[in-house]
């Protein structure tokens, strides 16, 4: 094709018109070609994207299978014990992280595992189903801790916050949150003035931060400017333990008792200039985007505990007799069964597409919301579901469907309150109709 | 030394499973229920790994036969450490039928055509309890056999294994090339880590099918029925001991 358009420039007669048309003709033929190939690999990424509707990838399936394997032995048999103990689960934790499971998006340089978002959402899944602390303690990790840094983060930063963190021995935390802003992340009161040396000094103090006690390292958001308001806003990495830096009292949760909740206090907390995170004014734009990625991790959380519950509740209800026979015969449990699947299915395949989106580098911020909505909205139906299918033995806890229950109530506040992820999905929604 | 493994997986039932009849008593119901690796055959993977770790392997190789779904079992394998896969496809009512007699025929001529010189396998598969296949394959090749093996050293070229027997435990050595098949407490096996899981995706699996290895796969024994285990009858108390006695020599027990 590209010789024949040649082949009819060249009876032109000006030499120059000759020159400049083979020129933009080569340009045109290759410009066609590269449109070729990039509707290639745009049907090729349908084609993934189409597929994980019916089963996961090969490698998906075969880290399913692994961390389902893990969740069934090492955690299910324990996770009773760390929620009436409130014990942080360090062995296991320990033990995912030689598994590649606390640095699973890290890429294989700074010591992870390399693998993308739908591997971490079908892990965080499994992991949650046999113990829901240690799916949020692997979540909150992954996703706020190592994001921010993995996507803000310069080369020296990743080695030194990143690499001795993916192995599992260290973790970190996100401090956001504080006890007069939650949702409202923008007001955000702790200050980070700058100090002689260049570097910053800390005021402050930050609430309900997962993993605040056993993390070794947080990333802080702060006000640098209040005259910008959020756009005053900066991030830094902080060591833990570090002077001016001290930690509240264990928050008593209703659930996820094996992750500890507590306060950050920094009172005249010095930093050096280079913990700063991308640049100065960027905090609220990271927290915000690190966030839209920590929904599928906590949706993927959500669905871990919707499907360890609703296991929960066939099982005792395949077992129960009444009226002289299996309680699964009867219509009324079976309407419920029918009703948790759906929720559970359905926010599945949300979950699983906002992370294909994500891995494809493509606008996910609508699909992640839907998803922890979904999700947490699911976990939260189910587990009450199942309770009410055990009947009084779902109400002690001799079963672990009380435990579900509690632990899924706090999916639907943390990461982003169910309200807020509303008003997320109604923006996007609106922009797409242009109105 | 630095040995080449085959070892053998089989696709099984997954062991948590409720196992159920068909309704026409012709086999039992595998459609849509979960398999595995034999958790013996695990043992065999994990085994050969450690053997490769500590230098005394430099190659395994996973073999398995069955239908398609069997590479999902040789990507365990491959996940856990294994090189590389040999997949011989029988599928259907061929596989039904298939006897350990086959798969010992098939592991001699792999071991033969890959230059193998140690062959792992579970002790026996968790389906069909038979534990030969190591026996026979070992005769087959008229090769050393160290079978329900629960601790393997590498001493001198050669092998110390000790044995889980009846009346204890038995420590013999064997000269290479040998079969060993692995007892339940010759290791823990490991997870599969997630950098394995991804590495295991390029490692390469070769499809063969009997006839390539020479094996006649044709049935030697026909499934007449398959049946549940007679359900389990309520006992009778008895007042004491005497009674207890009465009652079995009544029933002709004693």
């Amino acid at each position: 094709m590209a010789l024949s358009f040649v082949g009819n420039v060249q009876s032109c007669r000006l030499l120059e018109f000759q020159y400049i048309s083979v020129i933009s003709c080569f340009v045109l033929v290759m410009a066609l070609q590269l449109r070729r190939l990039s509707l290639g690999l745009a049907k090729f990424q349908q084609a993934r994207n189409a597929s994980i509707l019916t089963s996961l990838p090969e490698t998906h399936e075969l880290l399913r299978k692994t961390c389902r394997d893990f969740a069934e032995a090492e955690l299910k048999p324990n996770a009773a014990r760390f929620d009436k103990e409130h014990l942080y689960p360090k062995e296991q934790i320990l033990k995912m992280g030689e598994l590649g499971l606390m640095g699973i998006v890290v890429p294989e340089d700074f010591g992870g595992a390399g693998l993308d978002y739908l591997a971490y959402a079908v892990a965080i899944e499994e992991i949650s189903r046999g113990c829901a602390s240690a799916g949020v303690i692997m979540s909150a990790h992954n996703s706020l801790y190592l994001g921010p840094l993995l996507k803000y983060g310069n080369d020296q930063q990743k080695k030194d916050w990143v690499q001795p963190f993916a192995g599992g021995d260290k973790i970190g935390c996100f401090s956001l949150s504080e006890p007069g802003n939650g949702s409202d992340a923008g007001a955000a009161s702790t200050t980070a003035v700058t100090s002689a040396d260049g570097g910053w000094t800390l005021n402050g103090t930050k609430a309900w931060i997962t993993n605040g006690y056993e993390s070794e390292a947080t990333v802080v958001f702060a006000t640098t400017d209040k005259s910008l308001k959020h756009k005053g806003i900066s991030a830094f990495v902080v060591p833990k333990p570090t002077p001016g830096l001290s930690l509240g009292k264990k928050e008593d949760k209703l659930g996820i008792r094996g992750s500890s909740t507590c306060n950050l206090i920094f009172e005249d907390c010095h930093i050096p200039k280079d913990n700063l995170l991308g640049k100065p004014g960027l905090g609220f734009k990271i927290a915000m985007s690190i966030l839209d990625g920590g929904r599928i991790g906590i949706a993927a959380q959500a669905l871990g505990i919707g499907q360890a519950a609703l296991d929960c509740a066939v099982d005792y209800a395949s077992k129960r007799k009444a009226f002289g026979q299996p309680i699964t015969k009867l219509q009324s449990i079976q309407n419920k069964i029918a009703d948790m699947a759906l929720q559970l299915e359905s926010a599945r395949l949300l979950t699983w597409r906002a992370a294909a989106l994500q891995d494809e580098g493509r606008a996910f911020i609508k699909e992640a919301a839907m998803a922890k909505l979904a999700a947490s909205e699911a976990a939260t139906f189910i587990s009450h579901q199942a309770i009410q299918i055990l009947g009084g033995m779902g109400y002690v806890s001799d079963m672990p469907a009380e435990r579900h229950y509690r632990d899924a109530r706090i999916t639907e506040i943390y990461e982003g309150t169910s309200e807020i992820q509303r008003l997320v999905i109604a923006g996007n929604v609106l922009k797409e109709y242009g109105v | 030394m630095s040995l080449r493994i085959l070892v053998g997986v089989k696709r099984v039932i997954d062991y948590a499973v409720k196992i159920r009849v068909k309704p026409d008593k012709s086999g039992v119901i595998t459609e849509g229920v979960k398999h595995s690796m034999n958790p013996f055959d695990e043992i065999a993977i994990e085994e050969a790994v450690r053997m490769k770790e500590k230098k005394i392997a430099k190659e395994i190789v996973a073999f398995s036969c069955g239908p398609a779904q069997c590479q999902e079992t040789l990507r365990t394998a491959l996940a856990m450490g294994a090189d590389r896969g040999i997949h011989v496809e029988v599928a259907g009512p061929q596989f039904d039928t298939l006897q350990p007699l086959h798969i010992s025929k098939m592991l001699a001529q792999l071991a033969k055509d890959e230059q193998i010189d140690l062959i792992i396998v579970g002790k026996q598969a968790i389906d069909d309890d038979c534990n030969q296949t190591a026996q026979m394959t070992a005769a087959l090749l008229d090769w050393p056999q160290a079978t329900s093996a629960s601790k393997i050293e590498a001493k001198d070229g050669s092998l110390q294994v000790v044995r889980e027997i009846d009346g204890g435990l038995e420590t013999i050595k064997v000269k290479l090339p040998t079969v060993v098949s692995a007892d339940l407490r010759l290791n823990e096996p490991r997870y599969a880590t997630l950098p394995n899981i991804m590495k295991a995706k390029k490692k390469p699996i070769k499809k063969l099918t009997p006839k390539d290895l020479g094996v006649d796969v044709s049935p030697r024994i026909e499934v007449v029925t398959v049946e549940e285990p007679p359900v389990r009858l309520a006992g009778a108390k008895v007042e004491n001991v005497d009674m207890m006695v009465e009652k079995l020599k009544a029933l002709g027990h004693a």
